[in-house]
């Protein structure tokens, strides 16, 4: 019975195999990478400082922070940095309505004529409550984060130990609240970019032939088009009244204009690496099976392409970031991107560098903002370095 | 000859560029309701007419597009909206001298602090040299030129009194927004050249020239910059690019009368006319110089195919 030895020993083999393949553990290119950049102590210290920033952003309308445009030019003008202590009065308001609202309750059924007044009163307080008054009438959310604020921290805040501003305006509130509109806009701005720029890459990519040529030409185009020029002519329109009130009217703020403007003009790139990576993966065999199955060209692009090229654009994204924020800044430094009572950092750098005088600088006015935004590019840079090593496939494996 | 089919084909492409732009901000321009002349201030119906008549404006469009290209291919950009008495040629012509003066030597800045930061990392590298120039080096990239000037100001001009806060025509006014201007490319210089030399220097022609007992002053200036060179000249067209934006800013920091702060100050007052003036500039500018630095790099490497 030599063959059935003979197969018993090849079982035998093939079974070791098996053991010894199922030991190994597959390391994906996500596992991978976040091991390095674990070891890359630059990059762990960014990640974590950009998460603090994040999420100090994330949770501002929950601090207590002063209000972010409450002006109080007569007693509190461009006051240096110091600790006294500064307290809203939006509980002796709430205290104040609560005793009409007893009041209300008390004539109720008795004394009609008063009962109505009481009401109209108590729905005017409401209008003109603090919270809307001192928060520039925020959206369901960012109010109800500022009446948790309220339950936990009552009317006490945070002292100016960023001093205020040429309208008495708290300087620390307006960068926490400035912090908010940036980051936004880096991450907005950077999605929109990242959507135009792989489909359009990879399509291109894919399709290849004639297609490609024309899409990669206007690409070549746009490249040569000084974009940054074009976006502060495209803003100085925006902001004329003609064009400006018809957007507000439909609720389209500047603002928003200006995200997708930032990142229609950073995709360029991103198309261009993309489109190289389609192009050495469409001719893989996972491609071709996925041809021979049935799958429309949009379905083998997007749901089989893309996800491969995910790593490199990774890579492009943490650089896009910072460049999108530092735009933005630059922008609003200009009085061309966001416009009051909106708050970003750019926007506070400028109203730092308008207060210089010969007499006396207002260093706090330039100081906290500018530093808040340098921390976070300077974060993000590093960030992008690290992530670009981790990712890299010609570093794997070292 | 492969050179001039290359510049020609280059202007090709570059009357098709500067057409496009052209273009789009032309209807842009049309774009705005009721037209610019009824902006802030009203004007009467005699002056109005007189003023749409001067701009062509009760032409139909197409016919107003062709003036309008016709007068812009004789370089001719038409009178400014909002400054009077003057044209946007003359707006121009004034401000670009004085802006090239602060863009080349925002240029030289970046091109001797970064590449000698650069050579210096590589050649003592891992010491307390390099590492401090490469965190100066990413804190120059990293902090926006506009917030580096606003610290600058208040360090020389308002605590040490080094520097005047504004203004041009003096040697000592030009020296800190220069700086500024240069500084992130500094940075991106010297990590490029920090990489560039550190390949090269791992070359066995280098060794050789150690061997053969050249000094190392010698070696790495003459036999090693010259590899490294290349990374630093590839990058100069997105860092001349970089240099035209980072003036817009600084200019009207330090209250400087170059084409940017004029661009942006029309920009903000919506002088159309100098605006599309200004922008049409900048396209030829920015492309002139991106073939001139291919040209150039198609020298220093002959491996280079012009294309």
């Amino acid at each position: 019975m030599s063959i059935s030895d003979h197969q018993q020993s090849e079982l035998e083999r093939l079974t070791k195999i098996l053991r010894e393949a199922h030991d190994v553990q597959g390391v994906s290119l996500w596992a991978d990478g976040w091991k390095r950049l674990k070891r890359n102590r630059a990059a762990m210290t960014s990640l974590w400082i950009l998460g603090v920033i994040v999420t100090l952003a994330l949770l501002t309308p929950m601090l207590p922070l002063q209000s972010p445009i409450f002006q109080d030019v007569k007693n509190r003008e461009l006051l240096p940095p110091q600790w006294d202590s500064f307290s809203l009065d939006i509980q002796i308001y709430d205290e104040e309505t609560a005793g009409l609202e007893e009041q209300l309750l008390k004539v109720q059924g008795q004394d009609e004529e008063e009962y109505a007044q009481l009401s109209s009163l108590i729905e005017a307080r409401e209008e003109t409550h603090p919270i809307k008054l001192y928060w520039n009438s925020p959206g369901v959310l960012v109010t109800w984060m500022i009446q948790i604020r309220m339950a936990i921290f009552g009317d006490y805040c945070i002292p100016s130990i960023f001093g205020t501003d040429k309208l008495g305006r708290d300087v620390l509130s307006r960068v926490f609240w400035g912090s908010r509109v940036s980051l936004a806009c880096g991450f907005i701005a950077t999605f929109v970019s990242l959507i135009i720029g792989v489909s359009y890459g990879a399509i291109s990519g894919y399709l290849g032939g004639r297609v490609d040529n024309i899409m990669m030409r206007i690409v070549d185009v746009f490249y040569s088009i000084p974009f940054i020029f074009i976006v502060i002519f495209i803003m100085s329109f925006l902001s004329s009244p003609g064009i400006r009130e018809p957007l507000s009217e439909n609720g389209i703020k500047q603002i928003h204009v200006f995200f997708l403007l930032i990142g229609a003009i950073y995709w360029l790139t991103m198309a261009r690496v993309v489109r190289g990576q389609v192009i050495s993966l469409k001719n893989e065999q996972f491609i071709e099976a996925a041809r021979t199955i049935g799958a429309t060209r949009m379905q083998i692009v997007f749901r089989h392409l893309v996800p491969n090229v995910m790593g490199i654009v990774i890579v492009y994204l943490t650089l896009t970031i910072p460049a999108v924020i530092r735009f933005e800044a630059f922008l609003s430094f200009l009085g061309l991107g966001v416009n009051a009572p909106d708050i970003s950092w750019g926007l506070l750098v400028n109203e730092g560098v308008q207060v210089i005088t010969i007499v006396k600088s207002y260093w706090w006015m330039i100081a906290f903002s500018g530093m808040a935004l340098a921390m976070t590019l300077f974060a993000l840079n590093f960030l992008g370095d690290g992530v670009r090593d981790a990712l890299d496939p010609k570093l794997k494996n070292k | 000859m492969q050179v001039l089919t290359f510049l020609l084909k280059r202007f090709g492409w570059m009357i098709v560029t500067v057409w496009i732009v052209f273009t789009v901000s032309f209807f842009l321009m049309r774009q705005i309701p009721g037209g610019p002349f009824n902006g802030e201030r009203v004007l009467s119906e005699a002056v109005r007419a007189r003023l749409e008549a001067r701009y062509n404006l009760d032409a139909p469009i197409s016919e107003q597009y062709f003036t309008h290209l016709w007068n812009t291919v004789q370089l001719d950009f038409g009178p400014s909206f909002k400054m009077q008495d003057f044209t946007v040629n003359e707006v121009l012509a004034q401000g670009f001298p004085v802006s090239a003066a602060l863009g080349i030597l925002g240029m030289v800045f970046a091109i001797s602090i970064g590449m000698t930061s650069g050579v210096v990392s590589a050649v003592r590298r891992n010491s307390a040299y390099d590492y401090s120039f490469m965190l100066l080096a990413t804190l120059g990239i990293a902090i926006p030129n506009f917030v580096l000037a606003a610290l600058l100001i208040v360090i020389f001009v308002f605590n040490l009194q080094l520097f005047p806060a504004a203004g041009w025509g003096d040697i000592s006014q030009i020296i800190l927004p220069a700086f500024c201007l240069g500084a992130p490319f500094a940075g991106y210089i010297a990590r490029l050249t920090r990489t560039g030399m550190l390949e090269v220097l791992g070359n066995d022609y280098i060794r050789t020239a150690y061997a053969k007992g050249l000094s190392p002053r010698t070696v790495v200036l003459k036999h090693g910059l010259r590899g490294a060179l290349l990374p630093v000249v590839s990058y100069l067209g997105p860092a001349i690019a970089g240099i035209l934006t980072g003036s817009l800013v600084l200019e009207r920091i330090f209250v400087i009368p170059g084409m940017g702060s004029h661009f942006i100050e029309a920009a903000i007052q919506r002088d159309y006319t100098l605006a599309m003036g200004a922008l049409l500039t900048y396209t030829v500018l920015l492309f002139v110089m991106n073939t001139l630095v291919d040209l150039a790099y198609s020298i220093i490497d002959p491996r280079v195919h012009l294309e």
